[in-house]
């Protein structure tokens, strides 16, 4: 590459810095609100901590935080089970030759907003009774696609000879797959969870379509919503400043994972 | 050659088909108790695909493979007492050299004092005692190798396949494990089939050879009987280094387009005045050969390559558009210098000129 002129480097950097401004500073100020000794969003009035105290008494908060934990945990054993299988699946026919890859990214590259509403229009359809098992399931849909994506990632790169080689010294299929191929994409595997887990603790349109009607299936993200419209509080700032923390660490140990498995 | 000849594996008229390809065609071949066996053959001619039908990862569209007399074609590769080294050797990564080589043993639900015993015993043989706590990626390519070979003799196969095993080493490294694969073969008495592309590896490692083109058996025959009389052109240009001289078949030989005649015997099958090759291996061509020599050309040396143990001359004859090799020995060529554009009289006798049709490879 051709050397770049002090002039133009600062120039980039400073567009960089930009960039990285524009899109961490509003989250750094609702981070930094929900520690606010007062109650008004503009005003600083010194730190504290009382309304993470506040949330801890908030009793419809702490049922949507149990609700979102719900969802994320079941919707994410699902998917991390289903999106390996069908990784797996996709893999040994894409080397036969045959292959569904577009059929599976669909609900990735789909907006939210139409998988929302086609998700409750077949619930509807099956008569089916909305609640927490209709997020779960929705969640399902658009996880596997993440899970899956993350688990052929690994095993584009995977040496299907070491199956082979794992049958020919005697092993059965199950066998194979529990002692060879689950140890070797199991950093996949985790990461692909950790991904889905964060896609659907901080998941709005979808759940918000899905959940039915009252407080028994409302979600974190539904129950920010609720209460935004009555102005952000900065008891809001905290609730969201909490989700960011457990998205951004089950992001950051799913790119780890990913990291020590490169081959 | 061993002098037990009991048939072991018994190809029976093996074919597959991929779709609209037959990559092993009417297969057949029988081979022996204890012999080291390679499947010969430029990429494509199906010894690969030959080979997992052995293993057991492709099943013969047509035809029965026979192991100990029993048909084994529908017999999965994990309940089939053949064991393949593959070509990448498919080491576990995430295991150790000893539980690598255990792995085998362990799904033969073995005791496991008994699994430490020959697990032991192997890594003992194959020089790999030392190694048996690192990984995989801790190891040299020729240490991957013998992990590779450990791993699958450690079960006592029938029958050990294997599949370009010497293919990822480099030159120097793969002289040495030619000779050592040899020795494992002679000590353990475990029959060994080996895939290979490479005809000089096949000629110093066989007892016997096949040769593959287009998924058919070109010609099976030991080392020597290969190299000294190949059945077709194919084969001899394939293995080794030959001249080949074009013309029409004579009674007594060939006669090429500038009416030369070259004396060689005619096998029956070639008629009277078809296209035909003369073929004639380098080294038994001569240089200022004495009067006797039935076969006799001037030419031209167009290029003169030292090899150390012997001298390679390119001559450019009136027979042929390509240069006639020819190796003499280092000596012969101190005893009669010859140098690039020297004017040369080559000879060979009848004995050393096979003729093959031109109409079949």
């Amino acid at each position: 590459m051709a050397e770049r002129s002090p002039a133009t480097r600062r120039t980039l950097s400073a567009l960089l810095i930009a960039v990285f401004a524009f899109l961490y500073i509003p989250i750094g100020v609702v981070v930094a609100l929900s520690f606010n000794e007062g109650g008004l969003p503009t005003v600083w009035s010194g730190f504290s901590l009382k309304w993470y105290g506040s949330l801890a008494g908030n009793s419809q908060i702490l049922n949507a935080a149990l609700n979102t934990l719900v969802v994320a945990v079941v919707s994410t054993l699902i998917a991390t089970l289903l999106g390996t299988l069908l990784a797996i699946g996709v893999e040994i026919r894409r080397r036969k030759g045959r292959a569904l890859e577009a059929l599976i990214f669909a609900p990735m590259i789909i907006p939210d907003i139409v998988l929302a509403i086609a998700l409750l229009s077949f619930f509807s359809m099956l008569n089916f009774r909305l609640g927490l098992h209709t997020i779960i399931l929705a969640h399902v849909v658009f996880n596997i696609a993440f899970v899956c994506a993350v688990v052929r990632a690994r095993l584009k790169s995977f040496d299907w000879s070491i199956v082979e080689a794992s049958a020919d010294l005697g092993a059965s299929s199950l066998t194979t797959f529990r002692r060879v191929t689950l140890p070797m994409i199991a950093p996949a595997v985790i990461a692909g969870a950790l991904l889905a887990f964060t896609l659907s603790v901080d998941e709005f349109i979808i759940a918000f379509f899905t959940a039915g009607a009252g407080r028994a299936s409302t979600t974190l993200p539904m129950q920010i919503y609720s209460m935004i419209r009555f102005g952000v509080t900065p008891e809001i700032n905290a609730l969201a400043t909490l989700v960011i923390a457990v998205s951004v660490t089950a992001l950051a140990l799913s790119q780890r994972m990913n990291r020590t498995i490169a081959p | 050659m061993t002098s037990d000849h009991r048939i072991l594996l018994d190809i029976d008229g093996a074919t597959k088909r991929f779709g609209a390809v037959t990559a092993v065609d009417a297969f057949s071949l029988g081979i022996r108790e204890n012999e080291f066996f390679a499947l010969l053959g430029p990429s494509g001619c199906g010894k690969t695909t030959l080979l997992r039908m052995l293993a057991g990862f492709e099943s013969p569209s047509e035809g029965r493979i026979l192991l100990d007399g029993v048909d084994i074609s529908r017999v999965p590769p994990n309940r089939r007492p053949v064991n393949l080294m593959f070509q990448s050797y498919a080491l576990f990564p995430h295991m150790s050299v000893a539980s690598n080589i255990a792995y085998g043993l362990e799904m033969e639900k073995l005791p496991r004092a008994e699994i430490d015993a020959r697990v032991a015993a192997m890594m003992e043989t194959t020089q790999l005692t030392e190694l048996a706590d690192r990984r995989p990626d801790q190891l040299s390519g020729g240490q991957r190798q013998r992990v590779a070979l450990a791993r699958a003799l450690v079960k006592r196969p029938r029958l050990l396949l294997l599949d370009e095993p010497l293919g990822a080493l480099d030159k120097k490294l793969r002289g040495a494990m030619q000779l050592e694969l040899k020795r494992l073969q002679y000590k353990l008495g475990i029959t060994f089939i080996m895939v290979t592309h490479d005809q000089e590896e096949a000629l110093v490692m066989a007892d016997r050879i096949a040769v593959l083109k287009d998924g058919h058996l070109l010609q099976c025959g030991t080392p020597n009987e290969i190299y000294e009389q190949p059945a077709s052109r194919f084969v001899a240009d394939f293995i080794g280094v030959t001249n080949f001289i074009p013309g029409k078949a004579t009674g007594a030989g060939i006669m090429t387009a500038h009416g030369m005649a070259i004396a060689g015997k005619r096998p029956d099958s070639i008629a009277e005045g078809s296209p035909a090759w003369a073929a004639i291996r380098p080294e038994r061509i001569m240089l200022s050969p004495p009067a006797s020599t039935e076969n006799r050309l001037t030419g031209t040396v167009r290029t003169r390559a030292y090899h150390g143990l012997d001298l390679q001359l390119h001559v450019d004859t009136p027979v042929s558009d390509t240069p006639i090799v020819v190796r003499i020995t280092a000596d012969a060529a101190e005893r009669n210098p010859v140098a690039t554009g020297d004017t040369v009289e080559i000879g060979w006798s009848t004995a050393d000129t096979r003729i093959f049709d031109q109409l079949k490879n």
